[in-house]
């Protein structure tokens, strides 16, 4: 891995203004990773990690410090420039799945793609990754009808549609049992190994934490030590 | 909501309309200073055989109207004069009145008030029982003698108003300008063509204006709940909004999203609405025939539904901007 990094981070920091008072969410944050790098960041609630993958996928401005993702720096970008690295760019996997209710498994695939202003059927390579997936005879379901794992596969689809070149995940197994959540993680691993998809997981499980190529640990805004 | 009230108000203009027009008479004479519309105000009835001699008229005849309540009237009639100009009675049940006491009522009125001959009814504190049931059409509901009407009443001498049929109707402009220039240019003169022509929402002031504050409130009302409606639409939604936005879908792909929704609501609800309209009217005829007129508006449907779909856009803007601007994160964290 000796090529640009994918995402290069330094000096971040991220001040958020509660009533009067500020809280320094992150206070000075560097880390590298490389394009097909499957990497975990591990911390404590309050340690930070939620907002960098705020930051990083576009969600919210840094306050200061260099972002640079795939060549774009955050720092100096509008709302519409956020709102096309979340089209293309990044794609994201929630905790709690985030499908739209009313929407079939297939449309809630497609309409992330329609948001990117892609149009027509999906392509034979994605219709295969849905079967690697094992959600492809359940596209037509509402999330309703579909298990917590199934619902998860779905959200990896979705964030998956545009080809981004960063998959974030938040605790994509937060809402999982034991067995779910190793079905999502290999799959996980697996779209990395095979595809090389680029990943940054945010978990505070080391158990999860451990599949990825390294991790990242974070504690009180910066980074604690990385391994 | 609006279809159904212009609905009735022409409604009961036609209504009107046809009854005045199965009279048969040619001209309307009504006392000085009243109202085209309505026939209440009195006159001295010993205008009627001045009228009778003046020369064309082939006969007159003289009614009193006095109210029952705030959409029904009891008409009094000379029954010989009434029907040799417009025609028999066509009763559908019983027959016509025979003794002192008894009233003659339209199809329409019976069904409201579920009467039938033999039945009594109270009106001026008074009971009547009901000889005939006659098919509607024949210028009032409720029908009792002339001289009973202005007898309990203490209107005797008086007549609400006179028609008129002419020997030859073509002459109809040239008797009333003669009239008018002749001793009779304070009373309301009118050929029933004339009066025909003045039933309608825009020759009466107070329909008109009574119709711009239904519309208004039409207006108002479902701006507010369509307002109200998308407002808590977009607040139900706000963690799908959020979803959205995480998606990269800008605010205005969610804008657009939230106006093609409210134009689809809008366009159901208008046929909705046109639908209601007729059932609305099926109601009245139902249940209130003698009293209310229902008719249906078609050209007040793209009326309607231009209301719908404007009041519907201009309360979803206020929400749909509000959701479009939500911040990602703080959508995302709604439960």
């Amino acid at each position: 891995m000796t090529s640009a990094p994918i995402i290069s981070v330094r000096g971040l920091r991220k001040v958020y203004r509660v009533g009067e008072v500020d809280v320094n969410a992150l206070r000075g944050v560097d880390f590298d990773i490389q394009p097909g790098e499957f990497v975990s960041i591990i911390g404590p609630s309050g340690s930070g990690k939620s907002t960098l993958f705020h930051i990083l996928g576009g969600l919210t401005p840094p306050t200061s410090g260099s972002v640079l993702i795939a060549g774009q720096d955050l720092l100096g970008m509008t709302d519409r420039d956020r709102t096309k690295l979340r089209q293309k760019t990044v794609g994201f996997v929630f905790q709690k799945y985030n499908l739209l209710p009313t929407l079939t498994a297939r449309d809630n695939i497609e309409i992330a793609r329609y948001i990117a202003g892609s149009t027509g059927p999906l392509d034979g390579e994605f219709e295969q990754m849905l079967t690697l997936l094992g959600v492809g005879s359940r596209l037509h379901h509402k999330p309703r009808a579909l298990s917590g794992g199934e619902q998860q596969r779905i959200a990896i689809a979705r964030a998956l549609v545009n080809h981004p070149a960063i998959l974030l995940a938040d605790e994509p197994t937060g809402n999982l049992d034991t067995e779910n959540s190793e079905a999502v993680l290999k799959l996980l691993r697996d779209l990395n190994e095979r595809l090389g998809q680029t990943i940054l997981m945010i978990t505070h499980n080391p158990e999860a934490a451990a599949y990825g190529h390294r991790v990242i640990r974070m504690r009180d805004g910066h980074i604690e030590g990385q391994g | 909501m609006i279809l159904t009230l212009v609905g009735v108000s022409k409604g009961m203009l036609n209504d009107q309309k046809q009854r005045s027009r199965g009279v048969g008479a040619d001209i309307i004479v009504r006392p000085p200073g009243s109202a085209a519309i309505g026939l209440t105000g009195n006159f001295d009835e010993r205008i009627l055989p001045f009228l009778q001699k003046q020369s064309h008229v082939a006969m007159a005849t003289g009614i009193l109207v006095e109210p029952t309540g705030p959409l029904t009237s009891i008409t009094g009639l000379d029954f010989a004069g009434f029907q040799k100009m417009s025609g028999d009675f066509r009763f559908l049940k019983g027959g016509p009145i025979q003794r002192p006491g008894e009233v003659v009522i339209d199809e329409y009125y019976a069904r409201e008030h579920k009467l039938k001959p033999g039945s009594v009814l109270k009106i001026f504190n008074q009971e009547w029982r009901v000889a005939g049931v006659f098919e509607q059409g024949k210028l009032a509901r409720i029908v009792v003698p002339l001289a009973v009407l202005q007898s309990i009443t203490a209107s005797t001498g008086k007549l609400s108003a006179i028609y008129v049929k002419l020997d030859d109707p073509a002459l109809t402009d040239s008797v009333i300008a003669q009239w008018k220039s002749g001793g009779l240019a304070d009373y309301q003169i009118l050929s029933m063509e004339a009066l025909l022509s003045q039933m309608s929402v825009n020759n009466i002031p107070v329909l008109k204006a009574f119709i711009g504050v239904v519309i208004t409130l039409g207006v108002i009302v479902g701006f507010l709940v369509v307002f109200l409606s998308m407002y808590t639409a977009v607040l139900e939604r706000t963690r799908e909004i959020g979803i959205l936005k995480a998606l990269g879908a800008s605010p205005g792909f969610i804008l657009s999203i939230l106006f093609r929704e409210t134009t689809v609501l809008a366009v159901i609800g208008t046929f909705a609405g046109i639908g209601l309209s007729y059932a609305a009217r099926w109601l009245i005829m139902t249940l209130v025939p003698g009293s209310l007129m229902q008719a249906i508006v078609p050209d007040w449907w793209p009326i309607a539904g231009a209301i719908a779909l404007g009041g519907s856009l201009l309360g979803a803007v206020y929400p749909g901007l509000k959701a479009a601007r939500q911040d990602a994160i703080e959508a995302l964290a709604y439960d």
